[in-house]
């Protein structure tokens, strides 16, 4: 079973208390939505499971394998990948090279046969750049592949990060508030590809999100935090009527 | 496929055409330049070797500066170290060396001089890929300026060490090394550097090196070992300044400390600069204009360097991402649309 499993998670700032004492578990192929109001701890809990911080306390498990403190890249290697919030393309390089040096981890090539461009690194070049543009061609991206990343509009930008992370080949994808920025049309469309992607690679999708729609639209589950601790967790229809999510929305009198 | 084509995309065509056609150069550039044929032919044949000298440091600079985007200035220091190395080598063995392997004919001593170069040379190559591997490790937590600041410390070091060892000349400087390096050799290594950064540049190595010069936080997250890519780039590089190390030693058949001060690792950095940073084309340019225009200018006097730096500042003012940028020159035929 892959499946990613956060017991008693703690992380500390010095006196601030990111996350405290968090329970979460994603199952395979599940679709799991984490929201909270803003400084909640979204993001440090995303910051957790990849390896950019090590918790403080508790423990993350992959798979039935601790992976807490491991480096982000061999967490990556463990099929858990990521998009970044505040978009972290690899600006200067093309559409197609970005979503190249995401297959990195899958290479075979040593440097032996990549100075002496032998049979056998030329055979891989050309598979990952098949490969690549498959995958681009699932976002509608193919068209743009030689262009710069950092030059693509936005909505074209945030689609690209997903193509990369699922370039990793991940069972877990995480998907830091894909929808920001974008324009209710373009949050559709969004929606549907989650879904789909979802289905097409039977990923287990944790996705953090700020627009309530595409969350309610999407998710099996949801677990809402505040102040890094959890304070309700179920259905879409049953977050959705619980008191304690609208009073730590809306405030106590409304 | 036709024989001609297959002849063309096999692996070993480039390499086998770059040393013949290399092999056939060397001996009109003998005639020409070294005995003197030509009027200023000696002189023209200096600048040439160290124009091939240069494009080495510059390309192998370009992979930790330009493509892996650690801002080094110790690139001095690694120079220096595959020259003293090698020369000490050289120096040491040479008497030896002549006499295990004859030097009869032309032919024998042509093997037996190139021999003694190549096993120079592999020392100084080993000795600075030991030297990038130790810069290499602080350069993982260090970022831009503290970066260059730790690289800079590091090129001034090996200066002093070497000013203190008296088996090397210490502040007399060493001589009595022997003229092993030919045109030959010197732009055997050029292309040899050339190709090596290339081929690394077009694999998966060298994508994850442009993303961590892109975004390292995004890098580790698509899988790239960041620690592992890091030394590497710092060793393939600092192996390359060592053989040009090598090469510049037994062209000027004396080394001085004074000579490997920081100012000849921003020289450096000036050629990849200038010639736009990151790109392999822009690397070779750069180091032709910063060895040629000194020498271009002579006819100014007392004004050459002046008009050297004025040169270079206009280059700045009007192409601040260098000659030729990013440019890559065979990237297209790669990049076919499917």
């Amino acid at each position: 079973m892959n499946e990613l499993k956060l017991s008693n998670v703690t992380r500390e700032f010095g006196g601030l208390v990111a996350v405290q004492k968090l329970d979460l578990q994603v199952g395979q192929g599940e679709l799991f939505g984490l929201i909270g109001p803003n400084g909640a701890g979204k993001t440090t809990v995303f910051n957790l499971i990849t390896g950019v911080y090590s918790p403080t306390h508790g423990s993350i498990e992959y798979s039935q394998k601790s992976i807490a403190g491991l480096a982000p890249h061999q967490i990556a290697a463990c099929g858990i990948a990521r998009t970044f919030q505040n978009i972290r393309l690899f600006a200067g390089l093309s559409v197609l090279d970005n979503v190249k040096l995401a297959m990195h981890q899958k290479r075979k090539q040593r440097l032996p046969s990549v100075l002496f461009r032998s049979s056998s690194f030329k055979q891989e070049e050309q598979q990952l750049e098949a490969s690549a543009l498959r995958l681009l061609e699932i976002f509608g991206l193919e068209n743009l592949c030689h262009e710069n990343a950092g030059n693509l509009p936005y909505g074209s930008q945030r689609r690209l990060e997903i193509a990369r992370a699922l370039a990793t080949q991940p069972k877990l994808l995480l998907l830091d508030e894909p929808a920001a920025g974008m324009n209710p049309q373009e949050s559709l469309e969004l929606m549907k590809l989650i879904k789909g992607l979802r289905d097409e690679f039977k990923l287990g999708i944790l996705l953090v999100e700020h627009n309530m729609r595409v969350v309610m639209g999407v998710c099996e589950r949801i677990q809402v935090i505040v102040h890094g601790e959890t304070i309700a967790m179920g259905r879409p229809e049953e977050i959705r009527r619980n008191i304690k999510v609208i009073e730590a929305y809306l405030g106590k009198d409304s | 496929m036709s024989f001609w084509r297959r002849l063309i995309h096999s692996s070993a065509f480039y390499p086998i055409a770059c040393i013949t056609v290399l092999a056939l150069l060397s001996l009109p550039v003998r005639y020409f330049f070294v005995d003197g044929y030509l009027d200023q032919g000696p002189y023209l044949y200096q600048i040439l070797i160290l124009t091939g000298i240069n494009i080495i440091l510059a390309v192998s600079l370009t992979l930790i500066n330009g493509i892996a985007g650690q801002f080094s200035i110790g690139h001095a220091g690694f120079f220096a170290t595959g020259a003293y190395v090698s020369a000490f080598i050289t120096v040491t063995l040479g008497p030896h060396w002549h006499r295990w392997f004859s030097s009869a004919t032309p032919v024998s001593s042509w093997l037996s001089d190139s021999g003694l170069l190549l096993f120079g040379t592999l020392g100084a190559a080993l000795a600075t890929a030991l030297a990038g591997l130790l810069v290499g490790i602080p350069s993982l937590r260090l970022r831009g300026d503290y970066l260059a600041i730790v690289t800079l410390g590091f090129g001034e070091i090996i200066r002093v060490l070497i000013l203190n060892i008296d088996a090397v000349g210490g502040a007399r400087g060493f001589v009595g090394i022997p003229k092993l390096s030919t045109f030959f050799w010197v732009f055997f290594f050029v292309i040899t550097t050339i190709s090596t950064v290339y081929n690394v540049l077009h694999s998966s190595y060298g994508r994850a090196f442009l993303a961590i010069r892109e975004d390292e936080i995004a890098a580790q997250a698509m899988g790239v070992d960041l620690t592992r890519h890091k030394v590497m780039a710092f060793v393939i590089s600092s192996i390359f300044a060592g053989v040009a190390g090598s090469l510049f030693a037994h062209h000027t058949m004396y080394l001085h400390p004074n000579t490997f001060t920081f100012i000849k690792s921003f020289e450096i950095i000036i050629m990849i600069t200038i010639g736009g940073l990151g790109s392999i084309e822009g690397a070779v340019l750069g180091a032709i204009l910063l060895t040629i225009l000194p020498e271009a200018f002579r006819g100014f006097d007392s004004f050459r360097m002046v008009i050297y730096a004025l040169v270079l500042i206009l280059i700045m003012i009007y192409r601040p991402q260098g000659i030729l940028g990013r440019f890559t020159l065979w990237n297209k035929r790669r990049r076919k649309a499917p």
